[in-house]
């Protein structure tokens, strides 16, 4: 197991105006991300708490991927992983920013 | 997550827990306790170099189910099979315990289990313990516990115990109900005894639709959550009484049971000598077809 957190700078502020929402499963092959809206504005982190030590430069990649291409200023993203694949963790991360431009 | 306009015809299966409990109950009235965000979770599980659940598997709160005030807990079978921990079963009693302080028209658990979480198993099997026993107090009391099973881990070991002790069981074809599993059956008494992949076997002796023709389920519905919502609504309008006369009566029920299908070595065999129509093919028609079908005599006792 690796716990680390990545930081990151994002060009605006998420969309939307809930204050957190949960997707995903901690199951094999999958993740759960916990995201909240308690950064400033231009600040976005990714929390990582898995299961398959050793890959952090991967994490560390589609983090930086997902600030450039979603600017997710202001949200934190907790995740607790079961071993999923970058792929899945990019989709999750997408989907969980989606979730919080929803209607509270 | 489920957009709210296709939940109600969402699978049971296939929905996570927070998704059955936002298509069970009335549109957006699930408040939910402890949730993921104060991350009440495992104290245990770390030691076992495993990841954790913001909600320990579980999710409980209230809400309405036609306008009225029900609690609600449900266990999300993909995050190590659902099983109980220590927080996972305390999260669970405390909702049973303020159920008894704050009367609501119902209880509902969805369960999805496969027991007893073996890394935090004596906090586990403690919390099935109590919450057998809170179960059993709130009946007592007048509040309907409906169970209602169709998920993937199905409910086994304490949480078939559990799910035995409620008012009413709603079940989908998915569903599995039993105290020891397939697998656990197979590595204490053989393959002869069990074949835990033989899929077919697995649910003739505890799928949902043997469990309902026996009556260990009262309610059989097609897998969708609007269903789920349909049979629960109509669980608690009609739960009947607990007391000593109602066990005395389910205790002659089920030795009467003993008695007369006791010798059976399969489900099959239960059906032919109850008379049931076509009783080697109850496993493979449709929904419809076999909702059309007898149950056996006194399968819809009230005793349970």
């Amino acid at each position: 197991m690796e716990q680390f957190q990545l930081q990151g700078k994002a060009v605006r502020r998420a969309g939307g105006t809930r204050r957190q929402a949960l997707t995903g499963v901690n199951a094999s092959g999958n993740l759960e991300i916990l995201v909240e809206r308690v950064l400033a504005d231009h600040e976005c982190m990714v929390e990582v708490t898995t299961a398959v030590a050793g890959f952090r430069g991967t994490w560390d990649a589609v983090a930086q991927d997902f600030f450039t291409r979603a600017s997710p200023g202001g949200l934190r993203f907790s995740i607790n992983d079961g071993g999923a694949r970058p792929d899945t963790v990019m989709l999750r991360l997408l989907q969980s920013v989606r979730l919080m431009e929803r209607e509270p | 997550m489920i957009a709210a306009v296709q939940i109600g015809r969402a699978d049971w299966y296939e929905a996570s827990a927070r998704d059955r409990i936002a298509g069970l109950l009335d549109a957006g009235s699930f408040v939910e306790f402890l949730g993921p965000e104060q991350r009440i979770m495992s104290p245990h599980l770390a030691q076992f170099d495993l990841t954790g659940a913001f909600d320990d598997g579980i999710a409980v709160g209230r809400g309405t189910l036609d306008g009225q005030a029900v609690l609600v807990a449900a266990q999300e079978g993909r995050f190590l099979g659902g099983a109980f921990g220590e927080v996972h079963g305390a999260k669970l009693l405390g909702l049973l315990r303020g159920a008894r302080e704050r009367p609501p028209r119902a209880v509902l658990l969805l369960l999805d289990t496969g027991g007893v979480r073996l890394q935090e198993a004596n906090a586990g099997e403690l919390a099935i313990s109590e919450v057998i026993h809170a179960i059993l107090n709130l009946r007592r009391s007048g509040v309907p516990v409906i169970a209602l099973i169709g998920g993937r881990a199905g409910a086994f070991g304490g949480g078939g115990i559990i799910t035995a002790c409620c008012s009413r069981i709603v079940v989908a074809e998915h569903a599995r109900i039993s105290v020891s599993g397939p697998e656990v059956i197979e590595t204490n008494k053989g393959v002869e005894e069990f074949d835990s992949r033989d899929r077919a076997l697995v649910w003739r002796v505890c799928g949902a639709r043997s469990r309902y023709l026996l009556g260990g389920a009262d309610g059989y519905v097609t897998g969708s959550i609007a269903a789920m919502r349909k049979a629960a609504a109509a669980m608690i309008a009609d739960v009947p009484s607990f007391g000593m006369t109602m066990l005395q009566a389910e205790q002659q029920r089920l030795t009467d049971r003993l008695h007369r299908f006791g010798a059976c070595r399969d489900a099959p065999e239960i059906w032919r000598a109850a008379g049931l129509p076509e009783p080697d093919r109850v496993g493979d028609i449709d929904d419809e077809a076999f909702l059309t079908m007898p149950r056996i005599a006194g399968a819809d006792h009230d005793a349970r």
